[in-house]
């Protein structure tokens, strides 16, 4: 029984981590009808900068500061160069745009920082400790704490400030947004910022714990079965998404995994959201229509 | 009254994607003030003119490409939306379009946004919406996906309200609502114009109604605008009265060749 609890908490502990990165995309989703493929490029770009700075003997906290710079940087450079030239234009343009960027991203990352591996390490032992009479990794535990308060900071900033509200008006009806005087471009900067913010702070978690090389861009593939569960355009379900996938991806590799002779980890959340998708095709939390003529 | 009028749409003509001509050379004023009304059958050119007032038209890939659009004697073309309901133009959506997933109060808040209202300011603004449909006040809490058609056409009316305009476009308020729902909503107008001296711009498919509670009514056929009038009087044109009103035996008669004129400029 404890050790079914440790492993459950192991899985939703990782599941944040998940959540984190399947909110980038919904920030982006709901607001610009963009699904956007350059998230996995600008998490490895935070990621990169952040260590190849640190390695470089900036302190942590300026290389921290810098590295939100260039992010921000990076969220107004898309949307004004990238994104609103394209305005109005098919999502699947959009999103051939953003693979297009993600590329772009990757090259300058390589360019800028080298290709070789770098150890990222933020401090924290990965020693287990003991909780109630199960052993939890501190290093997890620290994870989901950072991505909880990112998670909780974002939620907070949507439901309370007008900006948030001018966020969810966007999300809802464009058009409509468009009528009422919200200045579109101003919401999709705050949109991009926000998204690089989340790139930086997953970028160094992830990082953290894959080491920080070019596969990091491929974490957003992970964000892919959690978005399929909770639905692009709920950041609700972005995080019980993660938690779901998390939790079950852990839960399969001890039960279920010794049947296939184990490793079904890297599959699973995939095969896992393959079924869901057919039973639910828009999510647990997708847009439920809601409309009256 | 002054004698520059408000609003005036100086023959413009409007092509959306590059290809399609919706409007072909509409004029049309509205006085401070003033109820008008744009009248017309399916396809005439009434959406895009309200578009292309509240500069709405890029979104759908639409332009202007002749003539003027002039608020308070300046040329608003080039302002975007959001400059535009900065200076006092707004426009209520045909099919209403409210924010469904958003509470009724916070689709009023979202008509404030511009203002950067906050506090009692705000609570004032949202107060004075209340006072003129009272029928939002029980349903503040709820989704705006979630209300009536008719408390969802009230809602959008009074999220405009919420940008303090002087001038609201707005695009088909009766269609889909019962009678009843549809006098309620005129009769606020007609108090927005009475207390408040804000000026309507109303494109209606219920003529009836609508010449009913316009000052001033313009009929659009093909992109033009080819007949105008006190409304009193367009309503009692028999012509009119036949085409949109379906009231005398000659509507039976058989219908007009597409693209040739239906009215004329009266004597
Ligand atoms: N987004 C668009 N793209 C292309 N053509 C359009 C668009 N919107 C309108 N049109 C065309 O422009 C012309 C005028 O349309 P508009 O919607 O202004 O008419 P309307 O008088 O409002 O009609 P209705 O009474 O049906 O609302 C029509 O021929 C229509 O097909
Ligand atoms: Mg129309």
């Amino acid at each position: 029984m404890d050790f079914l609890l440790e492993v459950l908490v192991g899985g939703l502990l990782s599941g944040v981590m998940y959540s984190l990165v399947a909110i980038g995309f919904v920030l982006i989703y709901k607001t610009s009808g963009v699904l956007n493929f350059a998230q996995g490029a600008q998490l490895l770009f935070a990621a990169l900068t952040f260590v190849s700075l640190v390695e470089r003997e900036v302190p942590f906290v300026a290389a921290l500061a810098i590295t939100l710079g260039a992010m921000v940087v990076i969220g107004l450079a898309i949307e004004r160069f990238v994104l609103r030239p394209l305005v109005n234009q098919p999502p699947i343009t959009l999103f051939m745009a953003t693979l297009g960027l993600s590329y772009v991203i990757e090259g300058a990352s390589q360019l800028l920082w080298g290709a070789q591996v770098h150890g990222l390490d933020l401090g924290i032992d990965d020693a287990p400790i003991e909780a109630a009479g199960i052993f939890i990794s501190q290093f997890d535990l620290f994870a989901a704490g950072i991505a909880g308060a990112m998670v909780l900071a974002l939620v907070l900033f949507f439901r309370k400030t007008r900006t948030g509200l001018a966020f969810r008006a966007v999300a809802d009806d464009q058009v409509a947004a468009l009528s009422v005087g919200i200045r579109l471009p101003r919401v999709w900067v705050a949109v991009w910022i926000a998204a690089g913010v989340v790139a930086l702070v997953s970028g160094l978690l992830w990082g953290a714990r894959l080491g920080v090389q070019f596969s990091l861009s491929l974490v957003v593939l992970k964000a892919l079965p959690v978005l399929v569960l909770g639905g692009f355009d709920s950041v609700a379900g972005a995080i019980v998404g993660g938690l779901l996938i998390g939790a079950a991806e852990k839960l399969a590799e001890v039960y279920i995994g010794p049947l296939f002779g184990g490793g079904i980890e890297g599959w699973f959340a995939y095969v896992a959201a393959l079924a869901f998708l057919l039973v639910r095709p828009s999510g647990l939390f997708g847009q439920k229509l809601v409309e009256r003529v | 009254m002054t004698g520059t009028p408000l609003l005036v749409v100086d023959d413009i003509e409007v092509v959306y994607q590059q290809a399609i001509l919706a409007l072909r050379g509409l004029s049309l004023s509205v006085d401070a003030g003033q109820a008008v009304t744009l009248l017309g059958a399916n396809g005439a050119g009434k959406s895009t003119a309200l578009k292309a007032v509240s500069n709405l038209l890029r979104a759908e890939r639409g332009r202007v490409t002749r003539g003027r659009v002039l608020f308070e004697g300046q040329d608003i073309g080039r302002l975007d939306t959001a400059d535009l309901v900065e200076a006092g133009v707004i426009q209520v959506l045909e099919g209403r379009h409210c924010f469904p997933q958003l509470t009724v109060e916070e689709n009023l808040i979202s008509g404030a946004v511009s203002r950067r209202l906050r506090g009692r300011a705000l609570r004032a603004a949202l107060d004075r919406v209340y006072d003129l449909f009272p029928r939002l006040v029980p349903k503040r809490g709820i989704n705006a996906g979630y209300t009536s058609g008719g408390e969802q056409q009230m809602l959008a009316i009074g999220r405009a309200l919420m940008a303090r305009p002087r001038l609201i476009a707005l695009d088909e308020p009766s269609m889909g609502l019962a009678p009843l729902v549809v006098e309620e909503i005129f009769d606020i107008l007609h108090r927005l114009r009475d207390e408040e001296g804000i000026s309507l711009l109303i494109a209606e498919q219920n003529a009836a109604v609508a010449l009913r509670h316009a000052d001033h009514a313009y009929i659009v056929e093909n992109g033009r605008a080819v007949v105008d009038g006190p409304a009193a009087d367009i309503a009692a044109r028999p012509d009119v009265r036949d085409l949109y009103f379906g009231l005398s035996a000659s509507s039976e008669r058989t219908p007009h060749a597409p693209g040739a004129p239906v009215l004329t400029e009266s004597p």
